[in-house]
């Protein structure tokens, strides 16, 4: 493995995390909409907190599938053909999702109004809860074939340990956005997101341990890799404590930056877990690995100098996008 | 293995082709009217006129919408790559995935920030400052055009690569960026989609305008906007056809199959060549039954003088298994869909033609003195119906391109029947296109509806753009109709 090869694949690690972190919250509003929002102007409040940033969010997902494609094409091909159905309901969610926002806001009667606010909803619950779900049959070892096509079956893609992980990364992006909506919001919102906050941190804990004896059962990470394992995963829960921690406190930030972190922490953990591999398959022979996925070294090179040169402009705009817009936003 | 007679590649050929061409009726019309709706807003921002910052709200309107839908249809093919052609994205990874990855950074970044921007900021923002946000995005949409487009040309025509055999498998590898980039073919076909872009946007907003002058209200705004656009429609119009002709002369070298079937020839033409306006063909004998025909146009338009041959299809199939054969077997067929190809060129070569003369004579009869647009009520009508017609061109520009290059995903390199995902089933692909198609169906009446209703609201209704507006934001806005602001629509 070279260690253009490397960098690659962390970066496209990174560009997940960035993913989970950002569109994380905003996920996490959208189910807000109709589960913490009592009338029309709290869900316009909750709407328009995260209106002129989800766009820009998404555009992770779609850089980091971008990136795989240029950098390893063998990953992406087996990855989108393989996990078929489930790509297709994710771009269902996101396609219903993306043009919610932009119909919900034209429509005249109450009835279609709340038609898109309930598919803003469950767009914004399906789309992280399917994601969790292929990333975690990601890790677990598919059938893969020499070709590196998956061959799988119903229980390869929905078995327990994909349920529980596609509940974990749902459940920590609605948390996400709760801490969101206590930055962003005033009044009731506010208040009403921390109360729930307080409630679902201890379903979360359960959930985590839970995650971790599945990790343990399903996947080959504490077996090849325990230290770094036990370490992220202990730094997932001590994360979330904090958050919890300050959601009782009503440490805003801190709840925010620290259950935001959870995500690429997940994220970490899986693709540290996979390393060397990009995709692992039952018949370890057949596991694809970074230094045979990639792509030649001359394309890796061009979009490493690519990269570095437009990302920190992304970086500051879109940063200062954030800061136009720092003011928070009142129901009435 | 097939479910009624359907074939995972065909179900893949037919999901591609309805998700792109779904995508792409949005596609230019997004990136001509955040083009136009630039234009007007720095209308606004030099001559300070209330109009021009009502005209781009009221068009902004319409270009968020058409934006939304274009954004959310683009994802599909980006995953599409993978999901149903990844022994195509195993092939061209290498070269296919760095413009695409390029395309997210560069572009896709760009644009959905400042349109958040821009989208929110109306009264928080100097003019010019607010103005240069749509500027932006609309660089970012046209970005996203080079990229996308640096991509597909290189599938029309590979530049820049090497083959290379791993394990077995042949891949294509980057050798030059710089020859990617400069790919003669992108230099033809980015101006093309952007001038058909631009044609778009023109034309449905002189045509939107013009049904609402029917109706006999804000005549003022409505002919402003139909000067704003067909001045930019006038433009697009010659430009499209002018690289148009080079993308001719380019295509005869590079394509001769391709260019033989939109001429509709089989038989190589004879030094004066004539031009088919319509034929009849047998597809099955390879032969033209019955055409008109206009004696030497064909060797002006391919040669820019009066005489010349074209090579037809029947000895151009003979020299592509000549070239091929020796690698891709005996059993090729190199003869593209020439009856689609045929009839695709010529809507969209006329609609070139509909579109310069419809926006000369509206700029004359539009004139500041002259009021002869309002009374011609018949070419009011006539503007208003070609609304729907840079649509139908915009498809089959595309059907040109893409069905001619048949039977290659990559020109030479790779077939359309290698590509596929091998181990995707028929029942999942069958599944994935109804759900697409009723996607497409629902969306498509959606925006049909909104957009209509936008137009009927007309520029006096509420244009604050940006969703989820809060009554205190509303503040600064000087009469807020909106009925939700009102709380009409609330429940006691």
């Amino acid at each position: 493995m070279s260690s253009l090869q490397f960098v690659w694949f962390l970066l496209i690690g990174l560009l997940f995390a960035i993913f989970f972190f950002l569109e994380g919250f905003d996920f996490g509003v959208g189910m807000s909409v109709n589960t913490l929002a009592n009338n029309e102007s709290e869900r316009n409040a909750l709407v328009r907190s995260i209106g002129p940033h989800w766009d820009g969010n998404e555009v992770y997902l779609i850089t980091a599938g971008g990136a795989m494609f240029a950098s390893f094409g063998a990953w992406y091909a087996s990855l989108f053909s393989g996990f078929y159905v489930m790509f297709l309901l994710v771009l269902v969610a996101l396609i219903m999702r993306g043009v919610s926002f932009e119909f919900r806001n034209e429509m005249r009667t109450d009835f279609w109004r709340r038609f898109w606010e309930w598919s803003l909803t469950i767009s914004s619950l399906a789309a992280p809860f399917l994601l969790g779900m292929i990333f975690t049959d990601m890790v677990k070892g598919m059938p893969i074939d020499a070709q590196g096509d998956v061959i799988g079956h119903f229980t390869d893609y929905v078995n327990w340990f994909s349920i529980v992980g596609g509940v974990a990364v749902a459940l920590l992006c609605y948390l996400h956005g709760l801490n969101f909506v206590r930055l962003k919001t005033e009044g009731t919102l506010r208040e009403r997101a921390r109360a729930w906050g307080k409630i679902l941190y201890p379903v979360l804990f359960a959930g985590e341990v839970v995650f971790a004896i599945l990790v343990y059962v399903y996947t080959d990470f504490f077996t090849k890799k325990p230290i770094s394992t036990l370490l992220i995963l202990a730094a997932i829960v001590l994360l979330s404590v904090l958050a919890y921690v300050a959601t009782l406190k009503d440490w805003e930030v801190t709840s925010f930056i620290s259950g935001g972190l959870t995500l690429p922490a997940v994220v970490m953990l899986l693709f540290v877990g996979l390393f060397p591999r990009v995709m692992v398959a039952n018949n370890a022979a057949n596991s694809i690995l970074i230094k045979n996925a990639s792509s030649s070294a001359y394309t890796l090179n061009l979009m490493t100098w690519i990269a570095l040169c437009i990302l920190p402009f992304v970086l500051a705009y879109q940063i200062w996008s954030y800061w136009v817009f720092y003011k928070r936003i009142k129901a009435n | 293995m097939s479910i009624l007679g359907l074939s995972i590649l065909s179900l893949a050929r037919f999901q591609f082709a309805m998700t792109t061409v779904f995508h792409f009726f949005f596609v230019p019309f997004s990136i001509g009217l955040g083009f136009v709706v630039a234009i007007m807003e720095t209308n606004y921002v030099i001559q300070k006129k209330d109009i021009y910052k009502k005209m781009s709200q009221f068009w902004g309107k319409i270009f968020l919408l058409s934006f939304a839908v274009g954004v959310v249809t683009g994802i599909i093919q980006e995953f599409q790559f993978g999901m149903n052609w990844s022994q195509y994205s195993r092939f061209m990874g290498d070269i296919f995935g760095a413009p695409l990855a390029i395309e997210a950074l560069a572009a896709f970044f760009l644009e959905s920030t400042f349109i958040g921007l821009w989208m929110f900021t109306w009264d928080r923002f100097k003019p010019v400052w607010h103005c240069l946000f749509i500027w932006l995005t609309s660089i970012g949409s046209m970005l996203s055009a080079v990229w996308i487009l640096a991509a597909n040309s290189f599938m029309q025509d590979p530049v820049g690569y090497a083959l290379k055999t791993v394990n077995g498998n042949t891949k294509a590898v980057m050798v030059s960026f710089a020859d990617v980039v400069k790919n003669p073919q992108l230099w033809l076909e980015l101006p093309h989609v952007l001038f058909g872009a631009f044609l778009t946007a023109a034309f449905v907003i002189a045509g939107s305008s013009a049904w609402r002058i029917l109706k006999g209200k804000n005549i003022e705004f409505w002919r402003k906007s139909i000067k704003i656009s067909l001045i930019v429609g006038l433009v697009a119009a010659i430009g499209v056809t002018a690289v148009g002709d080079q993308q001719t002369q380019y295509i005869i070298k590079n394509q001769p199959m391709k260019f033989a079937a939109t001429e509709g020839l089989y038989k190589t033409t004879g030094d004066h060549a004539s031009w088919a306006i319509v034929e009849g063909m047998d597809n099955k004998d390879h032969k033209v039954t019955w055409s008109i025909e206009i004696p030497y146009v064909l060797s002006m338009l391919s040669y820019h003088k009066p005489s010349g041959a074209v090579t037809g299809a029947n000895p151009l199939n003979k020299q592509l298994h000549k070239q091929y054969d020796k690698k891709f077997g005996k059993n090729m067929n190199y003869f593209v869909p020439m009856h689609t190809l045929f009839y695709s060129f010529r809507i969209m070569a006329v609609s070139a033609g509909v579109f310069a003369l419809l926006a000369i004579l509206g700029l004359y009869w539009n004139r500041k003195k002259s009021d002869q647009i309002v009374r011609y009520r018949w070419f009011l009508y006539i503007l208003g119906l070609s609304l729907w017609l840079p649509f139908i061109a915009n498809t089959a520009g595309w059907f040109v391109t893409e069905l001619g290059r048949y039977p290659w995903v990559v020109y030479g390199l790779l077939t359309i029947a290698d590509a596929v995902s091998p181990h995707v089933t028929v029942g999942s692909l069958l599944f994935s296109n109804i759900i697409y198609f009723l996607l497409f169906a629902g969306m498509g009446a959606v925006m049909i509806v909104l957009s209509h209703r936008v137009l009927v609201a007309g520029p006096d209704a509420d244009l604050q753009s940006g969703y989820g507006v809060n009554d205190e934001d509303k503040q600064d806005t000087d009469e807020s109709v909106d009925p939700y602001a009102k709380g009409a629509f609330n429940h006691e």
